[in-house]
């Protein structure tokens, strides 16, 4: 019996990978098309009325995967860095790099739609409270990383400064998610757990987890996209970049 | 189905701004990352062949 190994340090190649990030990236966001279009149908069609919140409600159904993307692609950004210091492999600060924007997108997606709707269900548009307040840290380290990034020329020394920021940062991923446990909030607790039955209608629950994987497949799609430019970039003066763009 | 008429559906409960300006903002920043990734990538193409085309004359 021969056993086919997969040879995943040949997708470290930032040449090989720029390949295959083009033919993957159109399938996610075909996905994520379709998908949202489902989500979409299911957040207005298919899913009742809230009891207390009426109509207002369905802002639930791009705030909560905004926001959880946002704490997820950081986790995945700071992985990637993680990896690049401790494998000193090229692609894995390219990768972090393609993630921040769109992390930093969601971010901002997630504090405002929560602005919009805390202002009609609370009567303010915000209060400094340990969720809202942490999210808005978040956002403050992606564009740190952002920043970072773009004040250091060689690309190289960036990824190095961006990854220790990046790993330092992620204290703060899970300070947002217990949030709402830790300290008094107006925000309501998670609609969702591993460990609880969620309390929600299961339409509801099903509108927002088809919404999540949207975003997730977004999400995938925007980063690939992303990072083969970035490659393209970084690698111009290789004999293979000028073989492909001609 | 909870929607009796296309205006009802519009207002969502009086809850109109908020709602569709969740869900429009959410569309229109996904949009526009999306236009931004290849316009980055149209320009960065015309860089490098531009820069490949000085690089030989000859050609």
């Amino acid at each position: 019996m021969k056993i086919r190994a997969i040879h995943w340090f040949k997708y470290s190649s930032p040449q090989n990978f720029y390949f295959l990030a083009g033919r993957l990236w159109p399938w996610f966001a075909v996905l994520a098309a379709v998908l949202m279009a489902v989500g979409l149908w299911i957040s207005f069609f298919v899913a009742p009325t809230d009891a207390q919140q009426g109509q207002g409600y369905r802002i639930i159904f791009v705030h909560v995967p905004a926001s959880q993307m946002s704490m997820f692609i950081y986790m995945v950004m700071a992985a990637w860095a993680g990896l690049g210091l401790a494998f000193n492999t090229r692609l894995s600060g390219m990768m972090a790099s393609a993630l921040a924007p769109t992390g930093a997108l969601f971010a901002f997606l997630s504090l405002i739609t929560g602005a919009l709707w805390g202002k009609p269900m609370w009567g303010a548009w915000w209060v400094w409270d340990a969720r809202l307040t942490s999210e808005l840290i978040l956002l403050f380290l992606y564009l740190g990383f952002l920043a970072l990034q773009s004040s250091i020329d060689d690309p190289r020394r960036a990824d190095k400064a961006c990854a220790v920021l990046a790993l330092v940062g992620v204290v703060n991923v899970p300070i947002i998610y217990f949030s709402v446990k830790w300290w008094n909030t107006l925000h309501q607790g998670a609609s969702v757990s591993l460990t609880s039955a969620p309390s929600m209608a299961s339409t509801m629950l099903t509108g927002m987890l088809v919404m999540v994987v949207a975003f997730w497949m977004y999400s995938i799609a925007a980063a690939l996209a992303r990072v083969r430019c970035i490659i393209l970039e970084r690698e111009r003066h290789t004999e293979w970049v000028k073989h492909a763009v001609e | 189905m909870q929607w009796n008429s296309v205006s009802e559906f519009f207002a969502m409960g009086g809850y109109a701004l908020y709602v569709w300006g969740s869900f429009g903002l959410t569309a229109a920043v996904m949009v526009i990352e999306m236009v931004l990734i290849r316009n980055q990538r149209t320009e960065l193409l015309r860089d490098l062949r531009n820069e490949l085309r000085s690089e030989s004359p000859s050609s």
